[in-house]
Formats: C-alpha cells, structure tokens, sequence
C-alpha cells in the first residue's frame, strides 16, 4: 500500500518507539505512587512536559496531558463552558471544524441550552471575520478555531482572529491545532487555550495535549484523582506522555527543511492534477502544503476511494473521524464550492517520508481512474 | 561600521549600570570583580558572548546571542542598578547623529529627548553640543519634537574614548550587593514558604549562602526532600548555584519526644536545628545562620521562644523576614515562583510530631533540664557524620534518561 493518508495518522518515528518501548518496560509504575519506582515515573513524565513547554514557549503547569485531540478538544469547549456559564451563554465556532468540536458543540447546545454560532468560511476555507466581528457580544464565553483545517489544509489567521476576540469581548480563544503543529509556529501568546496530539506528528496513538493559560479554569470531565491537576482523573500513561516531548522536539526541529520539501511534492502534484480534465483542485494558497483536497467532478468520492484502494494506494474522503457517514464534506460545502464537490471530493496527504516516485504512481493511477470510471 | 540603511537596527550589545556599590569607595574594586564572575557565570550558558568592562560600566557583546533572553537572566543578577541594549559606533559626531537618527526613525514616539554623557572630556563637543547636533538632525528627518519633561523616546548616548553606545530604555536590575562580597551564611531551608524568600533576601545583600535541611525518614518523604531541592534550585539562580546539606535528623528527633515534655518538644527540636547549623557552618566558613523566621508566626517564633532556642549557639542569626507580615512574604515568595513549591503537602520535621499544647513562653531552666535526661551530643555528632552533601544547579542538569527525551 503506498500511503497518501499522513492527515489521518502518521506512522511513530522510530525513535520515539524505541524510547517508548524502554519506557514501558523498566518504568511501569505508578507515576502517583510514592515509592522510589512511582516517583522515577512521575519525574520521566514532568521532565517531558516541562520539555515540551519550553518547546512551545509556554510553563509546564499550562499543559494538560490527555488519551487524544478529541479529548482535549472536549475537556477546552465543555469544561470552559460548563465552568463559566454564570458568565454568559453564547459561544461561536465555525462550519468546518473537526467532528470533536461540531459534537461537543451540538451537546453544549441541545443538552444544556447554549445558544453557538457556527460562523461561514471564504472559499479559501478560512473564517470569515466580519461574521466573526457580527457575532460577538457581551454573552460570549467561548470562540473555538481551528488554525489548519483538516480537509483541506486551510489556515486561519490565529493572531487576526485573537486580536478581534481580545478587543471586542471578554471571550478566550480554544484553537485546535492538531493539523497545523509541526507545520507552522503556534502563537500561543495569543491564544487562551490549544489542542495538539502527538499521532500526526509521528508520536504515539492515545497521546495528545490541552494549553491552557494559567487563569483559566475547567470543570473536570473525567473524575478521577489528582491527575492533571485534578482535571483529568485516570492513572497517567506515563510512558507515552513521556515521549510526547521528544515526539516534538523531533517534529520541530526538521519542521522548515520537512516544509520544504513537502512543498515540492505538492506544487508538482497540483501541476499535474490541474491538467486533468474535470479536475477542481480545492486546496489553495491559502493551505498547508501537506494536503490537498481535490474533487473529480465526474467520479464520486467513495468510488474514487475504491478504486484507488483496488490499486494500492491509501486515501482519504474527508475527515476520518467521521469516515463513516454518508459521503458529504460539510466542509467543502461550507467553502460553497457547491454540491457535486461535497460528494465527489477526496483528500491527499503528504509527508516528508512521500517519495516523487509515489507522487508519480498515484497521478498516473488518478489518470486512469478519472479516464475509466467517469459518469457521463 | 557599515550598516545598511533599510535593515532594521540591531542591538548588539548591552550596557550594564552597576547599582549600589558605586558608592563603596575602597572596595570597589572587589565589588566590580565579584559582579563581572557572578555575570559571567550567570550567562555561561550563552557561549558566544564576549565581555569588556570599565571603571564603572560593564559591557556585554552579544555576538548574535538572543538579546532578551540574556536580559532575562541579568534581571536576576545582584548588584545591577539598571542595564540596556545598545549599539556600539565610533566616537565620531557623524556616525553619532547618523545612528541617533535612524533609532529615532524605527520609534513611533511623538516626543523625544536626547541625554549624553561623555565620560571623554577629550571629546571635540560638549553634551549639550551633541544633544543639539543628533536633536537637530531628528527634527529634520521626522515630524518629532522635543519634549524634555515627559518624553517618549529618551536616547541615551555615552560617549567614551574609542566607542559612544546608543541605547532607549533602561531594564531595572535587581539591586543590592553582588553575591559573595559580604561573606557566607548557611541557610535553614525548611520546604516552607518563608525559607527560600529569606535565603533570596541574603543572597540579595550580597551574602552567599550554603542551604541545610533536616530529613527525618522514614516520617519525611523522599517526596518532601525533592521538594525542598527544588526550591533550593529555584533560588539557586541568584548566586550561580548551591550546596545543600541534608542532616539524617530521625534518631535525634525520636529521642527528644522519648525524654522530653511534649509541649516543649517542638523547642527542644530547634535548639538542636541551631547546634547542628552552627557547627555545620562553621565547618563551611559561614559567619551566619540564616532563617525564615517571623515573629509571632508559630509557638516557636514568639521572642519568648526565640531567645530559648537561640541561646544554645553563638553565631549570629539573621531573620530576613522577621518584621514581615505572613501576606508581605507570601508575595515575594510569589515573585520568586517559589510559593507554588512551597505549599505542596509533605510532612516536614515540623510537622510529623506536632504537639496539641506547645509552650509559647517557654524557660530555659526547663529546656536544659529535660536535655539533660539524655546524651543528646553523641547524637548531634551521628547526624553531623551522617549529611549528605548536594550541589544544585539553577537549571537541573540530569543527563540520565537522556535516550528518552
């Protein structure tokens, strides 16, 4: 199978499965517990969250470990919101967030009366801010952003985005950041509350990270003991946040050269994309270069999904997360690239690790399936 | 130096003002030794600096070295009045007018004043000449005016025999003496809050310190003793790093509450802390005893209590947060990022044996008497034999585990 799937998952770099495997085996206690075993945990799993915080520039007391993004995305939107609802009863996100924010969303309105707002995008995927500047008031609590969207690698503008949120309301901004770490820098100065996961970075699976600023406080959505500040219960997996540090510092430090690269591979595959005939490549300047969305107008998502699948090659329709349900992005959708585009989009990723070579074999297989399987 | 005109101005060096110690008449030239070692060691780990120094001024040469993150570290350093960043051109008028200009073309300042001071007399123009000179060439150049009272931009300029520095801003330093002029102490440092804000407050006259704490496994935890390294380390920044000695304290303390009156037990148990720290800084060279006592605070700090534990030893015993409020300490302790340490719950040697009814007034006659019921001086000597010894680092230098990070 040639992998073109890297937005889903990244294969764990080999480093960090090494030191995660020696984690395991020689400290396996406890990190709560207080013999000299259970303290050597607890001090391997601080010695990387403080790593971590000095990578992203932050103190280790404002990071929270959690099982996955989806947790962090759910303790930032539903803890903050739950915790300050005395403080007013609006939030606003936008149409093409992950499926972890949307469900976390549609809880806080349908169980617990919230009232959201799910702002529009422009048609190069970012936010649109003058609904953003429309929908804020005084009951807003809460503005939830993704910085890179998932489907189509679109980048919001953070600093722009906080900047209005700090000026015109006493809301805190949650980003999710899962698709844009390791990619672009993270301006966490400006931004109340972040979600990073170590999976897309070629970290371990069950491995993910919830910012927050210090003067912010959550209800607890895990009761436990007094791990993670009391705000996430369960005994720490301890190994695996102990690699979560070097999971980064390796991400970061090839970051710009991995970019370079990546960018590439893209400009070549759009080249040759666009030559296509009913081809509408979505992704656009405004996109990471490691994704790009494409709609062959005259073949289906899921039957362009078979197809290449048939011959070896791993892709995606949409997000993952929501793999699932019938083929429609609400993202493309939301982008108002019309319908046809919704359900006949898929979504390529690319790594460091993608060789030209692949790049190669899967536009001569797109060729061939745009030529074979198209509708007339 | 050539500079091109459209990048923008780089601060390439930093100008260190020293604080009090300009007044020191004979010792200050040991003062100026002392600082220019302590800064040095503070920055090591920022290799490509280079250093050069004055009879009053001292000079950092970045060399492309992070500007801010050295300015962090020097806001740390005793015995620093001020310092800013500068840039560095020939005493030449013109390069002096021209890179006083373009500073005042990168600020969006409505106002200005310009503030020179030769410590060259040889320097062809008075201060007021350059003042005039650089002021005349901004007023040209921008829609700025002058402005001597309320300034928004005030542009330094020192001119000195081969180099002028030009620097805006000035970054308060921390004050006090530099570390090390004023002798040694050894400080009683608990895991409270008021310990390491008294050990900062020494270190901040000058007075190096040595740290000594009291363990009492298995009643304290490993748990409690990290804790209180790591406050050791927090503090340990200000004087480069510190030697910490942890005293085996269990048997001596199980003694006390065998032979002694319970209320008195807790008295019994700091007249000994006192024996050991005295001995233990004599034996280091230190001419005090520091610690985080404050007056009226528990039962063994009322005065009554103070002067039965005190009179076991001879050596002075500083206070530095005696006359403070708990709510003034808790502040600084703030400050220093050491409160949050501070109040994690471990056992302490204080703690585990508390009495219901400590003596507040305590006498002497009493406390030598219930002494007296055991041979407390063969066991001081065990605990003296029994410390360990600890260097700790400001930023924790564990090469073990490296593979994993």
């Amino acid at each position: 199978m040639i992998y073109f799937d890297y937005a889903s998952t990244t294969p764990v770099h080999e480093e960090v499965l090494n030191a995660y495997i020696k984690v395991l085996q020689n400290h396996y206690a406890n990190a709560d517990s207080l013999h000299n075993d259970g303290r050597k945990s607890q001090r391997l799993m601080e010695k990387s969250r403080a790593q971590t915080a000095q990578l992203l520039s932050v103190s280790a007391e404002e990071l929270l470990f959690t099982s996955c993004a989806s947790e962090a995305n759910s303790l930032a939107i539903k803890g903050f919101a739950l915790a300050h609802r005395q403080r007013g009863n609006h939030i606003i996100t936008t149409r093409v967030e992950h499926s972890s924010v949307v469900h976390a969303m549609e809880q806080l309105e349908q169980e617990f009366g919230f009232r959201v707002t799910y702002l529009p995008v422009n048609r190069d995927g970012s936010v649109d801010m003058n609904a953003l500047r429309q929908a804020l008031c005084a009951e807003t609590i809460l503005v939830s952003t993704m910085y890179v969207n998932n489907e189509t690698g679109a980048i919001n503008p953070i600093e722009e985005i906080a900047a209005i949120i700090h000026e015109q309301s006493r809301a805190v901004f949650h980003v999710d950041c899962v698709q844009a770490l390791g990619k672009l820098s993270i301006p966490l100065s400006d931004i109340d509350m972040a979600t990073f996961s170590a999976h897309k970075i070629y970290g371990l699976k069950g491995s993910a990270l919830l910012y927050k600023k210090r003067n912010i406080n959550l209800l607890a959505l895990i009761n436990g003991g007094q791990q993670e500040q009391g705000l996430r219960g369960g005994t720490a997996n301890a190994p695996v946040n102990t690699v979560f540090a070097k999971t980064l510092r390796l991400a970061l430090s090839e970051q710009t050269l991995h970019n370079q690269y990546v960018q590439q591979l893209h400009d070549c595959l759009c080249a040759e994309l666009s030559e296509l005939p009913d081809v509408q490549i979505q992704s656009n300047k405004n996109c990471v270069p490691h994704i790009i969305n494409v709609a062959f107008m005259k073949v289906g998502s899921e039957v362009m999904l078979n197809a290449l699948n048939e011959r070896g090659f791993a892709v995606s329709a949409k997000s993952t997360c929501s793999s699932k349900s019938k083929a429609h992005s609400y993202v493309i959708a939301a982008m108002g690239l019309g319908e046809i585009a919704a359900t006949h989009s898929i979504r390529i990723s690319l790594s460091h690790l993608t060789k030209p070579e692949e790049v190669d074999a899967l536009i001569t297989a797109l060729k061939e399936i745009n030529h074979d399987y198209r509708t007339k | 130096m050539t500079i091109e005109p459209n990048e923008p101005i780089v601060y390439n060096h930093i100008l260190v003002r020293f604080g009090e110690l300009s007044t020191k008449g004979k010792n200050k030239k040991d003062f100026i030794k002392r600082l220019y070692t302590n800064v040095k060691n503070a920055l090591s780990p920022y290799q490509k600096l280079t250093y050069e120094r004055t009879h009053d001024r001292m000079y950092i040469l970045l060399n492309g070295e992070d500007g801010e993150a050295v300015a962090n570290v020097l806001k740390n350093v005793f015995g620093i009045s001020s310092f800013s960043l500068a840039i560095r051109v020939p005493s030449q008028i013109e390069d002096i007018v021209a890179m006083g200009k373009r500073v005042a073309m990168e600020d969006d300042a409505q106002t200005f004043k310009i503030d020179t001071r030769r410590s060259d007399k040889r320097f062809p123009m008075i201060s007021d000449e350059v003042n005039r000179a650089v002021a005349g060439a901004i007023l040209k150049a921008t829609s700025m005016k002058v402005d001597v009272k309320h300034p928004q931009l005030r542009l330094q300029i020192e001119i000195h025999e081969t180099d002028t520095y030009l620097m805006k801003g000035r970054i308060a330093g921390s004050g006090g003496y530099p570390v090390g002029v004023g002798g040694k102490a050894m400080v009683m440092l608990s895991g409270g809050i008021d310990s390491p804000v008294a050990a900062y407050l020494t270190m901040k006259r000058g007075v190096a310190i040595e740290c000594v704490h009291y363990a009492s496994p298995p009643y304290t935890s490993a748990r409690a003793q990290e804790k209180v390294l790591e406050l050791a380390r927090m503090v340990s920044g200000y004087q480069g790093h510190i030697r910490i000695h942890i005293v085996p304290f269990t048997d001596l303390q199980l003694a006390i509450y065998e032979h002694c009156d319970e209320s008195y037990a807790i008295t019994i148990m700091r007249r000994m802390m006192y024996r050991i720290a005295e001995r233990l800084a004599k034996q280091q060279g230190a001419l005090a005893i520091v610690n985080g006592e404050s007056i009226g605070q528990v039962a063994s700090q009322t005065l009554e209590s103070m002067a039965v534990i005190n009179s076991v030893i001879q050596m002075p015993v500083i206070r530095p947060v005696a006359a403070m409020d708990k709510l003034e300490i808790i502040t600084l302790a703030k400050k220093l990022g050491t409160y949050e340490t501070s109040i994690l719950p471990f056992e302490d040697c204080c703690t585990i044996f508390t009495p219901k009814n400590p003596v507040t007034k305590p006498a002497i006659d009493k406390a030598e008497k219930m002494e007296q019921r055991f041979d407390y001086e063969s066991l001081l000597d065990q605990c003296l034999q029994g410390i360990t010894t600890m260097e700790i680092d400001p930023i924790a230098k564990t090469e073990e585990d490296e593979e994993y990070f």
